[in-house]
């Protein structure tokens, strides 16, 4: 949880605490309908993958909300870093031609 | 509320990152957990999320103690499901906080050891089933109240998380009530029941918004911050004004002589609690507090034994894997 790399932060707290005996933490990621994508919904702890999606069920479910989870143990995601936020996604700002609308196509031309 | 008096931290860093993030704040963005954050704002939302979420957990101890003895199967399953919803906000604001750089066990230990505290409401008795009526209607009621603009909240773990939560409230009052219609329709002896529940549950509820806080210096920096949207003072009028015609509907009388419509402003004029009670219950002498805690302090106990198993067997499995690789 302190690489600078993962998805939570690295705190002076986070840094020096002793590392502690727990159950992980595991993000859960639930598909709320057929034919969508599996969307983030949030974070628990079980002692390994098989409860992690019985508690996930238990948890994030309680309504029908889901047709299938993901759990992924939290240590195990790589993430971006706000301060990359510039050189991250500037690069893609100036390229307007990736859009349909940079292209002006005649009206005869029909459907495009 | 679920959350009182959250002591907010003071912060002492360059104030023209402090500009930048309040700048942000001011702009509607939402803070995410990697972002840079004063030390205040994240102590401050720690102990803030952290004691809600012990609130959601140690509030399903007053209607566990009915589940068993609910007047019919139906009430029984209804009841459950919605201690079970408790359950499940406490993980969701658990998860919340652990955004922060916590961990649950440890906002647990400091809940058992009383370094963390919960909300001044589940330290009351249910002594009859009326009271599940009357916790559903008023001190969900409540929370809703205090809820539902939190979800407009700065840090974007905890307003997702309010989100589900309010989802699933509206439920819960309404079962509350529904079983104080349901009381109030009956035999004299079951009206005057719901009367009585009324008559203990009002006061607390009250109270739940904490005390006045017009002169208070961490309620300005947790406003600012975004993380109280409104004073105490505004809730607790605005529960006010909810509640009354739910009570005229049900043809009970709200334990306050002094309660009249204010047509001025627009809403009832109301006896405050008695204060000098909330400040007990929250240093420790309410009716239940030791109660509560203890019933914490020995599921955590018995459970032990439960949480270290899996885990060895979990490690175990695991390096089995490894091995066989
Ligand atoms: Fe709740
Ligand atoms: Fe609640
Ligand atoms: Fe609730």
């Amino acid at each position: 949880m302190s690489s600078p790399n993962a998805a939570y932060p690295d705190t002076p707290e986070t840094r020096t605490r002793p590392k502690r005996h727990e159950w992980p933490l595991w993000e859960v990621f639930i598909r709320g309908q057929h034919g969508m994508s599996h969307r983030h919904v949030g974070s628990l702890h079980a002692p390994d993958e098989e409860m992690a999606i019985k508690n996930a069920r238990d948890v994030y479910t309680r309504r029908n909300e889901g047709v299938s989870i993901w759990v992924v143990e939290a240590r195990h995601i790589a993430a971006s870093s706000p301060s990359e936020k510039g050189p991250l996604y500037e690069p893609s700002e100036s390229k307007v031609y990736r859009h349909p609308t940079f292209f002006d196509i005649p009206d005869e031309v029909g459907a495009m | 509320m679920y959350a009182q008096m959250v002591k907010s931290e003071a912060t002492q860093e360059d104030p023209e990152r402090l500009a930048a993030f309040q700048a942000r704040i001011d702009a509607g963005e939402k803070i995410e957990p990697k972002d840079w954050m004063p030390a205040g704002y994240r102590k401050t939302l720690i102990r803030q999320i952290g004691q809600h979420a012990h609130s959601e957990i140690v509030g399903q101890l007053p209607e566990g103690n009915w589940i068993t003895r609910a007047p019919t199967l139906e009430r029984k399953a209804i009841l459950l499901a919605k201690v079970q919803d408790e359950a499940g906000h406490g993980l969701y604001l658990y998860c919340a906080a652990e955004t922060l750089g916590v961990t649950r066990d440890e906002m647990t230990e400091m809940l058992l050891d009383g370094r963390m505290k919960y909300s001044s409401i589940f330290n009351y008795p249910t002594l009859t089933w009326a009271d599940m009526g009357a916790v559903g209607w008023l001190v969900d009621g409540a929370a809703i109240m205090n809820q539902v603009p939190l979800q407009r909240t700065s840090f974007g773990p905890y307003s997702r998380a309010m989100i589900r939560v309010c989802k699933e409230e509206s439920f819960h009052q309404r079962q509350g009530y529904d079983i104080m219609m349901k009381m109030c329709a009956g035999t004299p002896e079951q009206k005057a029941m719901a009367q009585n529940a009324l008559n203990r549950f009002w006061y607390p509820s009250l109270m739940m918004f904490g005390p006045s806080d017009k002169d208070s210096v961490h309620s300005a920096q947790s406003m600012a911050w975004k993380i109280k949207m409104n004073t105490n003072d505004e809730l607790r009028q605005k529960f006010v004004d909810q509640t009354v015609p739910q009570a005229e509907y049900l043809g009970l009388t709200v334990p306050d002589e002094t309660l009249k419509w204010n047509d001025e402003k627009g809403g009832y004029d109301f006896a405050e609690p008695d204060w000098d009670e909330f400040f007990e219950v929250i240093q420790g002498n309410g009716p239940c507090n030791t109660e509560r805690l203890a019933a914490r302090n020995k599921a955590w106990d018995d459970g032990k034994w439960v949480r270290d198993g899996l885990l060895a067997h979990a490690e175990k499995k695991a390096a089995r894997r490894v091995a066989a690789e």
